[in-house]
């Protein structure tokens, strides 16, 4: 049962790509069918998956980088009130603003290769981490402070048990965004200069308008990223069922 | 990109007063300090000026730019494509919300897609809609569109489903019909939800349409940062970064002061 | 101004029943009077105002109003106040009031004379401007009151309009629906959980039993048509109050107890 819509929802997506197959033709578009196969025959080709291997090891640098830093920062600007109230606004608008417009800087910097993807994937993915950890920290109920101190618990009971189980639905929120917006990262940053990766392949496919092979990796992409964020998506329920945060 | 959800704390407003003042202050002090730290090490040659030219070089070509009007036709073709998918994404966002919130078992179906639309690389569609649209305006606010149509969906929804109860009897009592209980209640009640996935429509349309101008298109600002990047133009190209940013930054800051304004009428 | 099954019958029950609700019930109320409704909590007080504004369908009997059955919709001609805060927080207090007329044909210059008089009425003169966020629970209260007045209905229903509010504030805004009763000359139908509002606003009480409910009595108050507020110092306000707290006190108890054996089986 619990499964059931979910698979509904897969067929209903499946059937609109059909029918919009029907409805644009070959030069538009390649099936479903016709798309799987070639992901198939491309994930058997060793030209093909040192490609994937690039972009995977890169965006997985990234992510790490990203958690990483953004639970340093994270938890330095929530610790401290005054710090956190100052820079929540800039942390705030540097999520808005169309990163992308930074990557030449980066290729200045880093010059193309895994640097510079790495760099693409990081700037992006440690936002959405530090600004959700600093917020897990900062609205940690006060009262369980007081119990805390009430109980005299060390300081490293006080981290283990009130602090680590109250902030971590938010933080693996903020991990789970942040998971999203280091793949992107990576691949816009592919997309945009490099001369290997499932983000160069996409942009070398369109210049030759090879629609298979296009629609081949967007698949592989988009089923990447659903199937690790619906992972990613149970912890986070699980935990705030837990916590009794809907 | 922003979380979906207002996640903001809030405290720094309600406090309001002389410590608001202070604390802005310090973060003018802070961001001020930053440039200046910046600057200082650019002239020194810390940073070489081909990496990055010091922050007062880059306001002076960024003004001259203005001035000589050189980019405002790119310009204008940013702002409309950001401007078409924003009005795009609102529409269909909207309506999309209120068909969803009327149908359950439909939207019980969609609820995983909610879930996983920003998991998503939207930009791997660009090429896809580059085939399917050819090099015109169209890709571009494409992507814009699919960016921010699911943040004013999801934040719609989230607004509709807080509308009290009493609200659909009065709108009973008063004999409106279904739309115009959708359109006259119900979608005003839930409008600080409308307008949060409004902020977010205008963030992802910028980030949607700059972000594709960057990897293929033949105009834009994103494209021209793009070719200035290719062509070793680093004074045109930070100079045309920094007004996108001040650009994006200003606007965002305005609809912040204006979701300020109308929510102070209906908060105590 | 015994109403009942009188000539004048302005709305009428013929044995209405819920699926939980046990006996048919039935009610007539008269055109012009003041009917009150006291019971226990969770005894279907509200679901009943529901059915008669057409908001709720009963599971089986009808509802005619003004000689014409209630059906799904709520009839031309009824209002309806809540308990809860309906003012709409993105509207002024003027548009909130006149959002009342928006959707009828009443002509615009007429519509802003009504809103104008109810503004006038309902004392909200200087805040005719404001924000209902920017006014007490009670004001909120009147601009909903106002919002129905606006449409000239001819029988008011109220769900405990003034539930949420103090005990002062409740009085005075007694004394508000008893003047706007008279000016109107509409049927008023409250639904109450408090004895003393019902005992000195109504010309009838009726006394609601514990689940599945049905009327146990209804009473009469005799009180004359230019009542206010100061009738609570009066003997047979007393006497009324602590007649209707022996009916409902066994009923109360019921309700209650049935509620704590429910708390402790879960």
């Amino acid at each position: 049962m619990k499964w059931r819509d979910p698979l509904l929802l897969i067929v209903v997506l499946l059937l609109l790509w059909q029918a919009l197959y029907f409805f644009a033709g070959d030069i538009a578009l390649s099936s479903p069918l016709a798309t799987m196969r070639r992901l198939a025959q491309m994930l058997g080709d060793p030209r093909f998956v040192p490609h994937v291997l690039e972009t995977l090891s890169a965006f997985l640098q990234a992510f790490v980088l990203a958690v990483l830093l953004g639970l340093a920062i994270g938890i330095a600007l929530g610790a401290h009130r005054l710090t956190g109230e100052v820079a929540e606004p800039i942390l705030v608008a540097l999520y808005s603003i169309p990163k992308v417009t930074l990557y030449p800087i980066i290729l200045l910097i880093f010059g193309i290769g895994m640097p510079a993807k790495v760099a693409f994937g990081t700037i992006q993915g440690v936002v959405p981490v530090a600004l959700f950890t600093m917020n897990a920290i900062r609205n940690v109920n006060p009262v369980f402070n007081r119990t805390a101190r009430v109980q005299n618990l060390s300081s490293i009971a006080w981290v283990r048990d009130v602090l680590v189980p109250a902030t971590l639905p938010e933080i693996v929120t903020g991990i789970r965004v942040g998971f999203s917006l280091a793949l992107i990262g990576t691949l816009l940053g592919e997309m945009f200069g490099a001369q290997r990766g499932l983000g160069f392949l996409l942009m070398q496919a369109m210049s030759l308008h090879n629609m298979p092979n296009i629609m081949a990796v967007t698949l592989l992409l988009v089923l990447f990223a659903a199937i690790v964020n619906t992972a990613l998506l149970g912890i986070d329920r699980r935990l705030r069922r837990r916590s009794g945060a809907a | 990109m922003l979380p979906l959800e207002g996640q903001r704390s809030g405290d720094s407003r309600k406090r309001g007063g002389p410590f608001m003042t202070r604390v802005a202050v310090l973060r003018l002090s802070v961001i001020a300090a930053g440039f200046a730290l910046l600057e200082l090490l650019c002239r020194t040659g810390i940073i070489p000026a081909f990496t990055f030219p010091p922050p007062s070089s880059i306001v002076v070509s960024a003004l001259n730019i203005l001035a000589s009007g050189r980019y405002a036709s790119d310009m204008q073709v940013t702002l409309g494509n950001v401007a078409a998918s924003i009005a795009s994404a609102m529409i269909v966002g909207i309506v999309v919300a209120i068909v969803v919130h009327a149908l359950p078992a439909v939207r019980r179906v969609l609820e995983p897609l909610f879930g996983t639309y920003y998991a998503i690389p939207m930009f791997a569609f660009y090429p896809l809609l580059i085939v399917l649209f050819g090099l015109g305006n169209l890709p571009q606010v494409a992507i814009g569109f699919l960016l921010g149509v699911m943040a004013v969906v999801i934040n719609t929804l989230n607004g509709l489903d807080r509308v009290p109860h009493v609200f659909d009897k009065v709108a009973h009592v008063l004999r409106l019909d279904p739309t115009a209980a959708a359109w006259r209640i119900r979608l005003p009640y839930a409008s600080p939800y409308v307008f949060t996935g409004f902020k977010l429509a205008v963030a992802y349309s910028f980030v949607g349409v700059i972000g594709a101008e960057f990897i293929t298109s033949s105009k834009g600002v994103g494209y021209q940062i793009a070719f200035a990047y290719n062509n070793f133009d680093n004074n045109t190209m930070y100079a045309l970064i920094a007004l996108v940013l001040t650009i994006v930054i200003a606007v965002n800051m305005m609809l912040h002061a204006w979701e300020r304004r109308l929510l102070a009428r209906r908060q105590r | 101004m015994t109403g009942a099954e009188g000539g004048d019958a302005h709305v009428v029950l013929s044995a209405i029943t819920r699926v939980y609700e046990g006996r048919p019930l039935d009610l007539a109320l008269a055109r012009g009077e003041f009917f009150a409704v006291v019971g226990p909590s969770g005894c279907g007080k509200s679901t009943l105002l529901d059915v008669i504004a057409g908001l709720a369908r009963p599971t089986s009997g009808t509802v005619v109003f003004e000689g014409a059955r209630v059906e799904g919709r709520v009839p031309d001609g009824v209002g309806v106040v809540f308990q809860e805060d309906a003012s709409f927080p993105w509207l002024t207090v003027h548009d909130n009031i006149a959002f009342g007329l928006k959707y009828t044909s009443v002509a615009a210059d007429e519509a802003l004379a009504r809103v104008d008089y109810a503004i006038a009425f309902m004392g909200l003169t200087d805040f005719r401007t404001a924000y209902p966020a920017q006014l007490s629970g009670g004001m909120r209260q009147r601009v909903c009151i106002a919002r129905t007045l606006v449409q000239k209905p001819r029988l008011i229903l109220l769900d405990e309009p003034f539930g949420a509010l103090d005990q002062q504030t409740r009085l005075l805004m007694g004394d508000e629906l008893l003047r706007l009763w008279r000016e109107t000359g509409a049927t008023v139908f409250l639904i109450t959980h408090a004895l003393d509002e019902a005992a000195m606003l109504s010309d009838r009480i009726g006394v609601m039993s514990a689940r599945p409910g049905r009327f146990l009595e209804i009473m009469e108050t005799h009180w004359p048509r230019t009542r206010d507020s100061t009738i609570v110092g009066n003997d047979d306000f007393g006497r009324l109050t602590s007649r209707l707290w022996t009916q409902l006190r066994g009923e109360s108890i019921r309700a209650l107890g049935h509620a704590g054996a429910v708390g402790v089986n879960q």
